[in-house]
């Protein structure tokens, strides 16, 4: 197998490439920074793109995979080990579908130092794809605290008023979990011998009480980035100071990683103790959805509702995660998806009119699809799939999610499930509340305000609506023909699944 | 016939040399002066190479003696181009203005 | 084409309205208001035309179901959903009646927005109505002809947006057109009310899933007697929150109302004809499960009777011409849930369908009426604007007034309190509410009189508690509905506006016509002996039989309600109500008109106990906990706090600076010491080094030449 030429490295290691061109242009050649850095995300796209056509849909394990073995000291057997499989294929493809999107979307909004913020944020594609497509456990680990350093400065100096604290915040929330999985990783490595996801899991063997340790140890570091409640006060934080693109990666592909841990590592590998953990892991994710939703609804500021949400909504993915049947796991990480591109989305819309106005308090909005009308509709489309109406994406894994979790033998109740279905409707609540906090009512102060400034609210340009145009295509497609991405999911779970008892 | 100028008188040159150009290093401040007197040090090696060499009939000394002047090049090359910059720093290239490490 | 070829067009009846919306949607912009109104007429009109070729091909055919298989949809292990369209004689009964009814009010609703939009304004948005609408008609269409719940679901919310959408259309100003939140606030209400019952039929959805690894109608109605029967209780009962929700029953009936604020077509349209009765076809749809469940069939009877009933004792307390009719449409509503609940499922259907007709009709003439209102609004004040340079001045500064506040007195065209006389100045709006009117009373021969007393005489032999809040209901339906005409058009007008009040164009008023002729011969659908509803949809819903004509019950009803008309009359025509006069019948019962007026303080009531107490918990969450529990007092004063307390008092202060440090100090200061002596050497001159190696080497040399 040639190494080089293999797919996962060039869509893995591609973002180097733009990082190195980019090295040489003059960081007053802003322009020429931007094109470049979106040429090499869509190139990357392309290549996932070509991924995607040579992976085999009904084929349950890995694919397109290598090893190589890499640091073997000490009888130590860690290995350079790539692959996909459909647990991880949609979200490699979320991730270099996202990227361009929010490079566009900084087109305006980031003007200083354009070449730093290039070059981290294509650093930080790169380290979240080595996530989902590794498949040793030390290289995981490489890859996933590497993400949190471009992260790191991307809050840092391109946030807001409190970035320094947020970032921060995040840093070191996000690290402390990180060492307790370190350590599992580390017993795993010596005790098995090896470090490689897919022999540990064909392995298995590992008593009980220990599955449980190392399962609380892994889910540590997962659950404080997904992130599940109680370990959610960074996130809004970390939203809210963050920049626009920031914000739709963090929320569209970073708190995935937790989800994507759970699923790719706690539940093959620990099967005893995920179904141990199943009726907790549920309640904690309702009371995330019910807290979540319900603390989204007091918020005065626009990015912390939905930061808010996110909590709620993950709440969602986790609870499907947990149900262990195919409904829950298939809607889970169709989930993940849709909360990607949904709450992306808000972020991306929030941004657009936070970059005209420079507020995001509710009580200066109001009116606003009279003068925005294109904006009022997409925002009215996102809206409705964030709050999963039929017909858009959000409907397709929530429900399935419920589905799964209502009758799922893991949970053991279909309480967990009633009282998720009721966050359904403070969903609404929530949601509509924003809807018309910013674009029904009479309208509000911020446009006086902004005609103060000279220039009167317009409406969204080409280049905005180009951004979120592929956003929509794939709100209406998964929630109208879901059955492609639940082709690409089906074989895996159901691998997934056969270590479970039914 | 010619005659055989003795070893040590070349010894003695190379020993005049050599100390001259050591006393220039210590005493001038003119960083080109101290360019100058080291060529004249390094000269005298030279020149006490090239006798040993001729005295004891083995090629070695001369040998060593291209090196040197290879060196010695590549040296003034370098330093010339640092008294430069430290010029275009301090305006001016006084050695006794030279002794922090600091630019 | 066989008539199996027909039924595969029925996709068609969803695409055609799409169509329609995308075509206004698109190149909308440029066209004229005329091609809009029209394109979507046409689409919902053609997709009329397809119902009707469906219900000739089941006619003409064996009647049996028909299922139409149109694409995937969701597809996760054992459970499997696919967009079928499900053509048999429910569901092609509603899609006349939607797209039919939808028809007629898209061709008035051309007139009415025409004016509506100019009234208001803004212009631009008269494309977007007739692109909601499009939309409304295409997501009833997929509630009533799809093949699973899962389908009906889909259309069931989405109707439930286009609701929100087109209440919350003058999403700016409230009814009366001032700038507020107070219509996005009903749109709102609508919507998240709704969706409390939409997780009601969530909840069933999964539990059915879970019993019958199915979604589709046949495999679940086909299975449903295998399963126990505490399952199929619980599945309809939360079937029946889901009812409530979409059919405004008791206890979830209170957006409807507020649902006025969207323009009166959608009222007629969507709030009154077609979205609310919904929930009537799903219990209609349902009916293999409710057989199963005889609580849940109680329950929904008399859910239903007591909506029935209470409804009707507010709208006799209301003045707005529109609120009067949403409480009776909450009221008929009752009456159709009740019958389905009873079992008597075609009485409920036939219902629905005369409903359809006689409430769309008498919407559409109250909307007639608030234009020619607002039409007579308009002419006073231009006329005053006109009649001096004065009061031209005094208009303008009117103008600014209300352009920077609402000082302007508002005129609410809707009030009843305000008209009076109107069957002068509006002759034609007055006979078709005249014949609206009595059609909802049920006086013989109208289509309420036989759909009604179908009910009624399925409820006196089935269920005679229910049979008595109906028929009270009844009379108070009576009541109102003279209380209503006698105040609209007889007297004399009470507001200079009524007095200048103009009758509307044809484009409006032909439609009603229609309207009017089907609420007088739609009765004619399922006559007594003959029953052709009832042998229409025995081929969908088992075991229906045709209910007796009960004369006692019709000769009952019937009196009753002339002796409603004739107390109205009484108490509203005898002595005309003056200008600004309380209700005579306020001083008849007191304290409670007052409970009827206010609504029974419902809507305070929910405000106080449901919505308060839940923003009360968000902000409680959102500050308290979240705010200063987990961010301020776990985050930053426990993690935080004690890891600077840590870092800078224990360890820093205490560990380091007065242990550590004192040892790597004093090794510090020695070695501080030896090295400022040492510094000397240091000098920085180059020269200083050189003579020391020079000194060195000869030291060297020395040493070894001495040695």
């Amino acid at each position: 197998m040639n190494f080089i030429t293999n797919p996962l490295i060039l869509v893995t290691f591609f973002p180097l490439v733009g990082v190195l061109a980019l090295l040489f242009i003059p960081a007053d050649k802003k322009n020429v920074l931007r094109w470049t850095t979106l040429v090499a995300s869509l190139l990357t796209f392309g290549l996932s793109i070509w991924m995607l056509t040579m992976f085999n849909k009904s084929n349950p394990d890995l694919q397109l995979g290598f090893s190589l073995p890499w640091i073997q000291v000490a009888g130590w057997n860690i290995s350079f080990a790539m692959g996909v499989d459909g647990l991880s294929i949609l979200l490699v493809l979320l991730t270099t579908f996202l990227t361009p999107i929010a490079i566009l979307s900084t087109w305006t909004a980031v003007e200083e130092r354009v070449k730093d913020f290039m070059i981290f944020f294509t650093l930080l594609e790169m380290g979240m794809l080595g996530v989902f497509l590794a498949q040793d456990l030390f290289l995981f680990y490489i890859f996933w605290e590497f993400t949190l350093v471009p992260m790191y400065f991307l809050i840092g100096i391109w946030g807001g008023p409190r970035r320094i604290y947020a970032a921060i915040k995040f840093f070191l929330y996000t690290m402390a979990g990180s060492i307790l999985m370190l350590l599992a990783i580390l017993w795993l490595g010596i005790y098995q011998g090896t470090f490689s996801v897919p022999e540990l899991i064909t392995k298995g063997g590992i008593p009980g009480n220990v599955q449980l340790w190392l399962f609380l140890a892994f889910a540590a570091a997962f659950a404080i980035k997904v992130p599940m409640w109680p370990l959610h006060s960074w996130l809004p934080d970390a939203h809210v100071e963050a920049p626009t693109a920031g914000s739709v990666i963090l929320a569209g592909v970073l708190l995935k990683m937790g989800t994507y841990g759970f699923l790719r590592f706690n539940l093959p590998m620990f099967p005893e103790a995920a179904l141990k953990a199943a009726p907790w892991m549920a309640l904690l994710a309702v009371i995330g959805i019910i807290y979540g939703a319900a603390v989204s609804y007091a918020q005065k500021d626009i990015k912390k509702l939905v930061a808010y949400s996110s909590v709620s909504h993950l709440g969602f993915v986790m609870l499907g995660l947990f149900a262990l049947n195919a409904q829950g796991i298939e809607g889970g990480i169709l989930q993940m998806i849709n909360h990607g591109l949904s709450t992306g989305a808000l972020f991306l819309l929030v941004g657009m009119v936070y970059e005209q106005t420079h507020t995001r308090e509710f009580s200066v909005y109001g009116g606003l699809w009279k003068i925005m009308p294109v904006y009022g509709a997409v925002m009215l489309i996102v809206s409705l799939s964030s709050m999963g109406l039929p017909g858009l994406n959000g409907f397709i894994g929530e429900f399935a999610i419920l589905l799964g979790a209502f009758g799922s033998k893991a949970i053991g109740s279909p309480w967990f499930a009633g009282v998720a279905a009721a966050g359904v409707i403070l969903a609404a609540v929530y949601i509509l509340y924003m809807f018309q906090k910013i674009f029904l009512g009479p309208e509000g102060s911020i446009v006086e305000e902004v005609k103060k400034h000279g220039h009167a609210l317009r409406d969204l340009n080409l280049r905005e609506i180009v951004t979120v145009a592929p956003l929509l295509v794939l709100i209406f497609w998964i929630g109208l023909y879901p059955k492609p991405f639940f082709e690409l999911i089906a074989p895996a779970v159901e691998k997934l699944l056969m270590a479970f008892p039914h | 016939m010619t005659q055989i100028i003795p070893l040590s008188w070349y010894l003695a040159v190379s020993m005049l040399l050599f100390s001259m150009g050591a006393l220039g290093v210590l005493i001038r401040r003119n960083p080109l002066i101290i360019f100058m007197s080291i060529e004249l040090m390094l000269n005298a090696a030279n020149l006490a190479f090239v006798a040993f060499a001729r005295s004891f009939g083995v090629p070695t000394g001369q040998i060593f003696v291209f090196f040197v002047m290879t060196v010695s090049a590549a040296e003034v090359a370098v330093g010339l181009a640092l008294i430069i910059i430290i010029f275009r720093n301090k305006h001016s290239i006084d050695v006794d203005l030279m002794n922090s490490l600091k630019g | 084409m066989g008539s199996s070829g027909l039924f595969s067009l029925v996709p068609l009846i969803v695409f055609l309205p799409v169509a329609g919306l995308l075509i206004n949607m698109i190149f909308g912009g440029r066209l004229s208001e005329k091609t809009i109104g029209a394109i979507a007429s046409a689409a919902t009109g053609l997709a009329f035309v397809i119902a009707v070729l469906l219900g000739v091909a089941l006619w003409t055919g064996s009647g049996e179901t028909v299922v139409v298989p149109f694409a995937d949809w969701i597809h996760i292990g054992d459970l499997n959903v696919a967009w079928n369209f499900r053509v048999d004689t429910l569901s092609v009964l509603m899609m006349l009646v939607v797209s039919g009814v939808g028809t007629l009010i898209h061709i008035y609703a051309i007139g009415y927005m025409h004016e509506d939009v100019r009234f208001k304004h803004d212009i631009p948005r008269y494309r977007r109505f007739f692109v909601f609408m499009n939309l409304f008609i295409a997501m009833m269409m997929i509630l009533v002809s799809g093949d699973s719940y899962l389908m009906l679901f889909v259309g069931w919310e989405g109707v439930g947006l286009c609701s929100f959408l087109l209440i919350g259309f003058w999403y700016d100003m409230d009814t009366l057109g001032r700038p507020s939140f107070a219509n996005s606030n009903a749109a709102k209400k609508a919507f998240i009310t709704n969706r409390i019952g939409d997780f009601g039929f969530l909840i069933a959805g999964f539990t059915m899933f879970w019993w019958f690894k199915s979604l589709n109608f046949g495999d679940v109605f086909s299975m449903a007697t295998t399963i126990p029967a505490g399952v199929i209780l619980f599945i309809t009962i939360f079937l029946l929150v889901g009812v409530a929700g979409k059919s405004a029953q008791i206890p979830l009936f209170v957006w409807l109302p507020d649902a006025m604020a969207g323009p009166t077509p959608v009222s007629a349209l969507i709030h009154a004809a077609t979205m609310v009765t919904a929930g009537v076809y799903l219990v209609a749809r349902s009916a293999p499960l409710y057989t199963l469940a005889p609580q849940a069939q109680t329950t929904v009877a008399l859910v239903g009777g007591i909506t029935a009933l209470f409804a009707a004792t507010i709208a006799v307390g209301q003045y707005d011409i529109k609120k009067v009719l949403a409480y009776s449409t909450i009221s008929q509503l009752g009456f159709m849930v009740a019958a389905v609940g009873m079992g008597a499922f075609v009485a409920g259907m036939f219902h629905l369908v005369t409903h359809a007709f006689f409430k769309a009709l008498l919407f559409l003439s109250a909307g007639s009426v608030i234009l020619g209102m607002e039409r007579g609004h308009h002419h006073l004040a231009h006329q005053e604007g006109h009649g001096s340079p004065e009061s031209a001045d005094r208009e303008h500064r009117q103008q600014e007034l209300s352009d920077s506040g609402h000082l302007e007195e508002v005129f609410d065209p809707g009030d009843m309190r305000n008209m009076g006389g109107l069957r002068k100045q509006m002759p034609v709006t007055f006979w078709l509410y005249l014949i609206g009117a009595l059609a909802l009373a049920g006086i013989f021969p109208l289509a309420g009189f036989w759909s009604k007393d179908e009910i009624l005489a399925d409820a006196f032999q089935k269920f005679p508690a229910v049979y008595w809040l109906l028929t009270i209901a009844a009379f108070l339906t009576a009541f109102y509905m003279g209380r209503q005409v006698w105040m609209v058009f007889f007297g004399k007008p009470r507001h200079a506006v009524a007095e200048k009040a103009e009758e509307s164009p044809k484009v409006i008023t032909v439609p009603l016509m229609v309207l009017a002729a089907l609420a007088i011969l739609g009765g004619a659908l399922n006559l007594p002996g003959i029953h052709t509803l009832t042998s229409w949809l025995e081929h969908t819903i088992a075991g229906v039989e045709a209910g007796e004509f009960n004369f006692l019950v019709a000769g009952l009803s019937t009196g009753l309600a002339l002796l409603a008309i004739f107390l109205s009359w009484l108490l509203y025509e005898r002595q005309p109500l003056a200008e600004g006069q309380k209700d005579p019948l306020k001083k008849l019962l007191g304290p409670v008109f007052t409970v009827f007026e206010r609504k029974y303080w419902v809507d305070e009531f929910y405000w106080a106990v449901f919505v308060n107490r839940y923003v009360d918990i968000a902000r409680f969450l959102a500050n308290v906990i979240d705010g200063r529990f987990w961010h301020d007092f776990v985050h930053e004063k426990v993690i935080a706090g004690t890891y600077n307390w840590l870092s800078r008092t224990v360890l820093d202060l205490g560990v380091d600076r007065h242990f550590i440090d004192a040892i790597a100090n004093g090794l510090g200061e020695l070695t501080k010491r030896i090295s400022t002596s040492l510094r000397r050497l240091q000098n920085g001159f180059v020269r200083s080094y050189a003579l020391a190696v020079l000194l060195g080497v000869v030291v060297i040399v020395g040493y070894l030449l001495l040695k």
